[in-house]
């Protein structure tokens, strides 16, 4: 057997030096673990700081010995390439994993082994965990806000509806394809409109009527959402491609109005939507809180999609221009089967990010006084009966948000790979 | 003699305080072929961009198929489509297929019946040879038969006239001849052309005139065989020289 030396696996011997390679690991995945969930230090032996060090050492030596090029195993060829290619990145991978078994412990125990789910009370929560009690007992304000809670059907019953419309693009035959934009970007936002405000709001066909003052809750984030997602996007098309116009008066018009959105704070759009919008409108004229605040937010994002958009543009070859009006089309041929095509493509990536932000920004909707799932989980931390439940909620939240905008980001990926052209 | 298709007098361009182009004049006649050619950066592509209008000239006449060209042309469009052109980056449009390429013009701005214009189309692309590839995409496709398609797309929209701006120079040399030949057996079927190239073979095989530019002007236009024989100006005798 050949001499195996610590520093300098080679190929020869790949099967040693992987063996005592991945041992070592394990001897430091084994001491670390103990650490954290049993609360054994296997290695109090050693003398002071050597003992925290211990496993990182032994780790490293271990994954430097599996460090074998081309080793011809796959597992171990995967391993090298994503986490171990160098010291520096073995030693990250060390530390990250490390941390997570650290913290684990506590936060399994917090979660879920200490925590509390049963009962309806505050009483019920004595453990030292979480208090789910809370989020069970709150859920259905949490989803549906102030909504009575017999008529929560007609929420549920018009999501269906606007997500059964929105999937006829699908099965949309071949030679009605052509109406498809028109279909999405006017048809399919009015009759939601329709649906919602007949379904949620009421008032005819013998439903009762909700004011948008009681809605809240996730179906409220879900509703501001979806409206401004629809028509931000158009709208911002519309000023991306006015920015870029030969005429001056569009041009003009289309960069003040960039300029301007993207100038203000959110915050304050949302609080003059409320309060200084109405002023200036006529006496007997009403506008809907809710739908004020949809407008605003529409605004507001259509101008940060116009410059995702142009920057596709922007980016096209002039060659595509040329060609285009070679052939005989003119501006609107030329955008919409050339130029828009491949400049969207091009943003899908910037486009999810715009509206990851615009879904995460509802919540600012509360200094208005409407509140969608933040805000009511900011209303319920405040009543008496259930203080000190902040963490939860908030934890409930950020799964709720992040669910959302990861199916969010993952759909725009799978677009990409949709609509990716070889060039 | 008939009417020349296109005519141009007096043309002068500027680019800000640059001027490219000093007082052009030239008249083709229909089913000519012309060849230009001049060293880089002479305005070789800016005249012919004028053509069709994809550049806007400040001074003097562009009349193509008895219309003028200026601000107030108002239907540009009809014009272009009559005036078929091929750049030196093929300009492809990648997300579309060969086929694709070559229909869209024809079906949204000539508003020809899908499969008549696909059966144009794959006429067109047949006589390019390239039909077998027209379900695919331009990135999949050679410079050549990229270069190939571009001409064929022209050639769907059924233009009067043809202009080519140096088509072969993007190419591997080993491709270049594939397009030459593509362009010879259109010359010969009667197309009105305006070549931008240095394939000086090309030109003493199908052109009827040829012109030389230098700095923005015509140094000198004359018929091919006397072009080549007894060019008149020093500066065309120094490019012949150092091109041929
Ligand atoms: N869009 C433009 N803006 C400013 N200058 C230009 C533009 N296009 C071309 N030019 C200039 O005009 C001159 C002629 O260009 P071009 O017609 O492309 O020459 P050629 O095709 O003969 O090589 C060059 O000096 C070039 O730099
Ligand atoms: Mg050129």
């Amino acid at each position: 057997m050949q001499t195996i030396n610590f520093l300098k696996p080679s190929r020869d011997n790949i099967k040693n030096y992987s063996i005592i390679g991945s041992f070592l690991v394990l001897v430091s995945l084994i001491d670390v673990i103990s650490n954290a969930f049993l609360k054994i230090n296997l290695t109090s032996f050693l003398p002071g700081s050597l003992t925290t060090l211990f496993p990182l050492i032994i780790g490293l030596i271990g994954l430097n010995m599996m460090r074998i090029d081309y080793s011809g195993n796959k597992t171990l060829d995967l391993l090298n390439k994503n986490i171990n290619t160098n010291n520096f990145n073995a030693l990250l991978t060390l530390l990250i994993l490390f941390s997570i078994i650290k913290a684990l412990p506590q936060s399994l125990s917090w979660m879920i082994l200490d925590a509390t789910i049963s009962g309806d009370s505050k009483d019920a929560c004595t453990g030292t965990g979480a208090c789910w009690t809370y989020i069970k007992v709150w859920f259905r304000r949490f989803m549906y806000g102030m909504y009575p809670n017999e008529f929560h059907w007609r929420i549920n019953t018009a999501f269906i509806l606007v997500i059964a419309l929105g999937f006829v693009g699908y099965f949309m035959k071949e030679n009605l394809k052509k109406y498809l934009a028109l279909y999405y970007v006017i048809i399919y936002p009015v009759i939601a409109y329709l649906v919602i405000y007949y379904l949620i709001s009421g008032g005819s066909f013998g439903l009762q009527w909700v004011e948008t003052g009681a809605w809240g809750g996730l179906s409220l984030t879900f509703i501001v959402s979806f409206f401004c997602l629809i028509f931000c996007f158009p709208l911002g098309m519309i000023f991306a491609l006015g920015r870029r116009s030969n005429l001056p008066a569009i041009k003009y018009i289309s960069i003040c109005y960039i300029e301007f959105w993207r100038g203000v704070p959110l915050i304050t759009v949302l609080f003059m939507s409320s309060v200084m919008f109405p002023m200036f409108l006529p006496e007997d004229f009403f506008m809907d809180k809710l739908v004020r605040v949809i407008i605003a937010i529409t605004l507001f994002e259509a101008a940060y999609c116009a410059e995702v958009i142009r920057g596709g543009l922007q980016s096209l070859p002039r060659g595509q221009y040329d060609a285009a009006k070679s052939l005989g089309m003119g501006y609107w041929k030329m955008h919409i089967f050339v130029i828009l095509p491949q400049a969207l493509k091009l943003v899908i990536p910037g486009i999810a990010n715009t509206f990851l932000a615009l879904v995460k920004d509802t919540p600012l909707i509360f200094v208005v006084g409407l509140a969608e799932l933040a805000g009511m989980l900011a209303l319920a931390k405040t009543n008496p009966k259930w203080l000190g439940f902040a963490m939860e909620g908030y934890i409930f939240a950020s799964i709720i948000f992040w669910i959302i905008c990861y199916a969010m980001s993952k759909y725009s990926y799978n677009l990409e790979a949709k609509y990716k052209t070889e060039r | 003699m008939s009417d020349p298709i296109i005519k141009i007098q007096n043309m002068n361009k500027w680019f800000g305080d640059f001027q490219v182009l000093k007082n052009i004049n030239l008249e083709v006649e229909a089913n000519k072929k012309i060849v230009v050619c001049g060293p880089s950066g002479s305005g070789k592509s800016t005249l012919i961009r004028c053509i069709n209008r994809l550049e806007e000239h400040q001074e003097g006449d562009i009349i193509v198929d008895g219309n003028e060209l200026s601000e107030k042309t108002k239907d540009i469009e009809k014009i272009r489509a009559e005036v078929g052109m091929v750049f030196q980056q093929f300009n492809l449009f990648p997300h579309l297929s060969i086929l694709d390429n070559c229909t869209l013009a024809p079906i949204w701005v000539k508003k020809m019946p899908k499969k008549e214009a696909q059966e144009l189309a794959l006429d067109q692309l047949k006589k390019v040879q390239i039909d077998d590839q027209a379900n695919k995409f331009p990135g999949q496709l050679s410079g050549g038969q990229q270069q190939r398609c571009a001409i064929a797309r022209a050639l769907c929209m059924q233009p009067k006239i043809m202009l080519f701006d140096e088509p072969t120079s993007a190419l591997d040399p080993e491709m270049i001849k594939e397009v030459l030949d593509a362009m010879v057996s259109l010359a010969k079927g009667g197309m009105t052309m305006i070549v931008v190239t240095h394939e000086m073979g090309f030109a003493k095989e199908v052109a009827d005139e040829v012109i030389f530019m230098d700095e923005g002007m015509i140094i000198e236009k004359a018929e091919t065989k006397e072009f080549f024989a007894k060019p008149k100006s020093d500066r065309t005798k120094l490019f012949l020289s150092q091109i041929l």
